[in-house]
């Protein structure tokens, strides 16, 4: 999104460390974090908790045609990764052999430049993954 | 709750509608119901409308007072109602709900999308706001994508195959032939779908619906009094509406479509029918992956076999169940606001048989089927003719 410059400071902590959150009753973690377990709702409380940087890709696609801002990045890579403690995330898979990016291949986070807001605008870094 | 029917239907060309604005899209379709329905415009008493994201392709809020404002119907109530690609039929089920309720006697519902006035790069970001805007987009990933992701696991998890995906569209495009109305009224063949190249693999351009410019409407009455304005009122006799999560990682599945599954079994419960009576269905095909998923999740087949049905040809029209007649959101086109909306006008004209040469032979009850993104929002509605 252009523009946004809170937005992007506001979460940069939790994309640079994959902090997210998890439910001190029910044990549910989450990426991203959230105000409320969708399970216990309000009878519970959420604790802060940095996620697994490795994971496993659950499915993927190959990225031709994009969205204003990442046209110079087409084609690139797009998967549901499962973290090693089992919560599913979307994320950019790059460095990798395309062959090499299939159901069930193990990745681990790396640290990227994820979206420029035109020449003159905000920089947002974030966490890609790539095939290990 | 009182009994709801649809006693006028219209729409305008889905398209490319370079000399026509908003706005008169929306009066077209808008005068285009009431004359179906032989009604005087004071007799209506509030407008339902669904609208996506009229800010980002036309700069343009406010869509209820514009809507009462140019058909010439205010100071009667207004209401733009947004959930993305179900924004109509979320405005059908609200307006459902305002009469079944005993607010209201008549009410109009519309749907309206003008999307080809801005560049096609800015209309993926604007669509791409039926997603997660933190999370999904800001990754990188277009609307397509996500589907695509769905499209990825469900060819894991079933063995669905990318000519299976095709046979969807190939069968969507033969329905639009016989649609006056439909962006696309061209045969095509399963080698020009395998031949069109990804836009996120293994979705390629033809799997894909476009971007569309249209307007539908629909007018509802209490059916205590439909037959004063029309003598084939259809009655929608079971309307169901469900969230799901709004971005696609968050789900527990990925090759089916929760908010599908609850709007269905709670709209079949309602109405006492199964799956099995649906003899005309409108389904989401917002991507070839979408119309699989949903005629599975309706309940219409099994888990797993709806890339399988739809080759063998099942799905086509007046084959076991016809579905998506109007040639879907592929062939007819998704002007997004406007697409719940036009389900209903097609599943209007098949119940009172004015589909033409797309008639499915003694159709009785219909379905529609509407989602918002990747399956945030889901409306059911259940449609037979009125006594
Ligand atoms: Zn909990």
């Amino acid at each position: 999104m252009k523009d946004a410059l809170p937005l992007i400071w506001r979460r940069s902590k939790e994309r640079y460390r994959l902090l997210g959150n998890r439910c001190q009753s029910c044990n549910q973690a989450y990426y991203p974090s959230r105000k409320i377990c969708s399970k216990c709702r309000r009878a519970s409380k959420l604790v802060p908790e940095e996620m697994p940087k490795k994971g496993k890709v659950i499915s993927f696609t190959q990225v031709f045609s994009a969205p204003e801002g990442f046209e110079n990045e087409a084609p690139y890579f797009l998967a549901l990764i499962e973290l090693d403690n089992g919560v599913i995330i979307l994320s950019q898979i790059v460095d990798s052999p395309s062959e090499r990016i299939v159901i069930g291949a193990p990745v681990k986070m790396v640290f990227r430049r994820v979206f420029e807001d035109g020449s003159q605008g905000a920089i947002a870094y974030g966490f890609k993954f790539k095939v290990e | 709750m009182r009994k709801v029917s649809i006693v006028g239907a219209g729409m305008t060309r889905f398209g490319e509608h370079w000399e026509t604005s908003f706005r008169d899209l929306i009066v077209e379709a808008g005068v285009k119901a009431l004359t179906d329905a032989q009604m005087p415009g004071q007799d209506v008493q509030a407008i339902f409308g669904g609208c996506m994201a009229s800010s980002r392709f036309i700069a343009q809020e406010h869509i209820g007072s514009l809507i009462a404002d140019q058909v010439g119907l205010k100071p009667i109530p207004s209401t733009r109602c947004e959930a993305a690609c179900a924004s109509g039929g979320v405005a059908l089920h609200s307006g459902w709900l305002a009469i079944a309720s005993g607010r209201y006697d008549v009410v109009v519902v519309g749907g309206v999308e003008k999307m080809t006035e801005i560049g096609t790069s800015r209309a993926a970001l604007a669509l791409g706001g039926a997603g997660d805007q933190e999370w999904e987009l800001f990754n990188g990933a277009s609307f397509p994508s996500i589907y695509a992701l769905m499209a990825c696991r469900h060819m894991h998890d079933y063995g669905t195959t990318e000519e299976q995906m095709a046979s969807c569209a190939v069968k969507n495009h033969a329905n639009a032939v016989n649609n006056e109305y439909a962006q696309y009224r061209k045969k095509i063949t399963i080698e020009q779908v395998m031949n069109s190249g990804y836009v996120a693999s293994p979705l390629k351009l033809f799997d894909c619906s476009p971007l569309t410019d249209g307007a539908a409407a629909v007018v509802l009455c209490a059916s205590e009094k439909a037959r004063k304005y029309s003598d084939a009122p259809v009655e929608i006799f079971s309307t169901s509406q469900a969230s799901g999560t709004l971005s696609l990682a968050s789900r527990s599945s990925f090759t089916s479509i929760d908010a599908t599954r609850v709007a269905a079994r709670d709209a079949f419960d309602h109405a006492r029918l199964t799956p099995k009576d649906v003899d005309v269905a409108e389904v989401h095909d917002c991507f070839t992956i979408a119309e699989i998923m949903a005629i599975e999740d309706l309940g219409f087949f099994k888990k797993g076999e709806g890339g399988k049905v739809s080759e063998e040809g099942r799905t086509a029209l007046n084959a076991e169940i016809s579905v998506n007649t109007s040639g879907g959101l592929k062939a007819c086109g998704h002007p997004v606001g406007a697409t719940g909306v036009k389900q209903a006008v097609e599943i209007t004209w098949q119940l009172r048989g004015e589909a033409g040469k797309r008639q499915v032979n003694g159709a009785e009850i219909g379905l529609t089927h509407n989602v918002g993104g990747s399956g945030g929002t889901a409306v059911v509605n259940l449609y037979k003719r009125g006594d």
